[in-house]
């Protein structure tokens, strides 16, 4: 499952920032590492909500820094 | 502080850059197309001058950008280059992109899924996308400019007002080098039935290459196009430090109000003579000097004899060469100042003036020497070249250029 998430997320962020798909790695900062701006956040954000059918706050969105973050928080929410 | 024009760019109905859109000119060649059958299939008007080749970016670089800032980047980024991607101050460096409308086909999508999808999922790149000083912004971040980035709004004069705000921005001391010009993508079935809803369009659909006609007896309004077009005015000092080729000089720019209507041209055209006269003072030159106007001519029926009325009472009894590009690249609205102030420039630099093509009649109330049928060639010696750009709200805007 977590392999499919990191897969999907590595279609959206390449399709939103143009990340190569092989870059998008679990221990990769959105900021720091794939140069992900706040406006890309959101799309990607938007574009997860979308794909996996879940709703993450604002709130939430804060505390996932890295690609990793991301899929344990999607995992964890389609459980 | 002497100013001169060191770099060109453009994207436009006639071609994807400046040499093949001046070649084509040169040829008379329209860019007027059908538009695709089901752009709008009620529209009373099925053509307009879409882009010759497609702004050729990658595909995250055109998502995240409206149609209007992808054109102003494609322009900007030739002109920069052409201009020997000068080393400069970034402190120094500014960016003046005019714009008729802005990114409105954004707006127009973003309010689609609006209703569609709702509000959660609006693009946190529509702002950005949409607002006017879009493209003016896309291209300052690209060069890094720090001087200062405007927009100058004026409707279809904005592109010629960007080039005088930009010479504007070196005369007052703030910057060596100005990338500056203007940016259109206007072509939507909404705008069309807009402009259409004015009676300001061309509908002559059984020959849409034929459309545009300045100054011939049958012309019946403008036709529709998109594009952008960028020059690079510099200080001549720093042009001349760097050893950079000189197209032409900035020599001057009018800008005045008709103070008449919204939409009509003063049938005296008093602001746009003033304009002139304006440009010619700043120019420091009489009006027998001007061998060449390239003129707003756009094809309606009031708008080019309103010029040509205008061109009379500012330069006498002066007979210069005066050519109507739009009929070649249509109307491309808050591009068109830049683009025709352009194409004055490489007139001077090439000394040949583009023909008006379509013009079979010229009406009788259009006492001008119209270059028409081909180019003709300009004299050698020290020449000056006006460009003429005038827009909806009665902004009436003249740029003077000198042959180097």
């Amino acid at each position: 499952m977590s392999q499919e998430i990191q897969d999907g997320l590595a279609v959206i962020i390449n399709e939103v920032a143009g990340v190569p798909v092989e870059d998008v790695k679990l221990d990769k900062s959105f900021i720091d590492d794939l140069d992900i701006d706040s406006l890309s956040m959101v799309e990607v954000v938007m574009a997860a909500e979308d794909k996996w059918g879940v709703k993450i706050p604002d709130s939430d969105v804060k505390n996932l820094r890295t690609v990793g973050d991301a899929v344990d928080y999607i995992a964890k929410a389609t459980a | 502080m002497p100013i001169v024009v060191t770099g060109l760019g453009a994207t436009t109905p006639l071609g994807g850059d400046m040499p093949s859109t001046w070649e084509a000119l040169l040829a008379g060649r329209s860019g007027i197309n059908r538009l695709p059958e089901d752009f709008g299939p009620e529209l009373n008007v099925q053509f307009a001058g879409q882009l010759a080749v497609e702004p050729p970016l990658d595909r995250v670089e055109a998502r995240r950008l409206d149609r209007a800032q992808q054109v102003a980047l494609v322009a900007a980024r030739e002109a920069w280059a052409d201009a020997g991607s000068p080393d400069v101050d970034l402190l120094r460096l500014g960016t003046v992109i005019g714009t008729g409308i802005g990114g409105f086909m954004t707006l127009l999508e973003a309010y689609d899924i609006l209703k569609e999808r709702g509000p959660s999922r609006v693009s946190p790149l529509m702002v950005p996308m949409l607002m006017p000083n879009g493209p003016a912004a896309v291209v300052g971040l690209e060069f890094r400019s720090a001087a200062g980035v405007h927009t100058p709004v004026s409707a279809c004069a904005s592109g010629a007002e960007a080039i005088a705000v930009g010479a504007a921005m070196i005369e007052d001391g703030r910057a060596d080098i100005v990338i500056a010009g203007g940016a259109e993508a206007p072509i939507h079935p909404l705008t069309m039935a807009g402009f259409a809803a004015m009676r300001a369009l061309s509908t002559r659909n059984d020959d849409p290459q034929a459309a545009s006609r300045p100054y011939d007896v049958d012309r019946d309004g403008f036709v529709m196009g998109e594009g952008s077009a960028v020059l690079i005015l510099e200080s001549e000092e720093h042009a001349r430090a760097r050893g950079a080729r000189i197209y032409a000089r900035y020599a001057g720019a009018g800008l005045t109000a008709d103070a008449h209507h919204i939409a009509q041209p003063d049938p005296e055209g008093r602001g746009a003579a003033r304009a002139m006269r304006a440009a010619l003072a700043q120019a420091d030159a009489s009006p027998h000097e001007v061998v060449h106007v390239n003129a707003h001519a756009t094809s309606t029926p009031q708008g080019d004899v309103a010029e040509a009325v205008a061109i009379r009472a500012a330069l006498g009894d002066a007979q210069p060469l005066v050519t109507g590009t739009k009929s070649m690249t249509g109307h491309m609205l808050g591009a068109a100042g830049a683009a025709e102030g352009a194409f004055t420039v490489l007139a001077l630099y090439h000394r040949v003036v583009p023909p008006t093509i379509n013009l079979q009649r010229q009406d009788p109330e259009i006492d001008l020497d119209v270059v028409s049928g081909a180019a003709r060639e300009l004299p050698a010696g020290d020449l000056l070249a006006l460009n003429n750009s005038f827009g909806f709200g009665g902004h009436d805007v003249a740029v003077a250029f000198r042959s180097v």
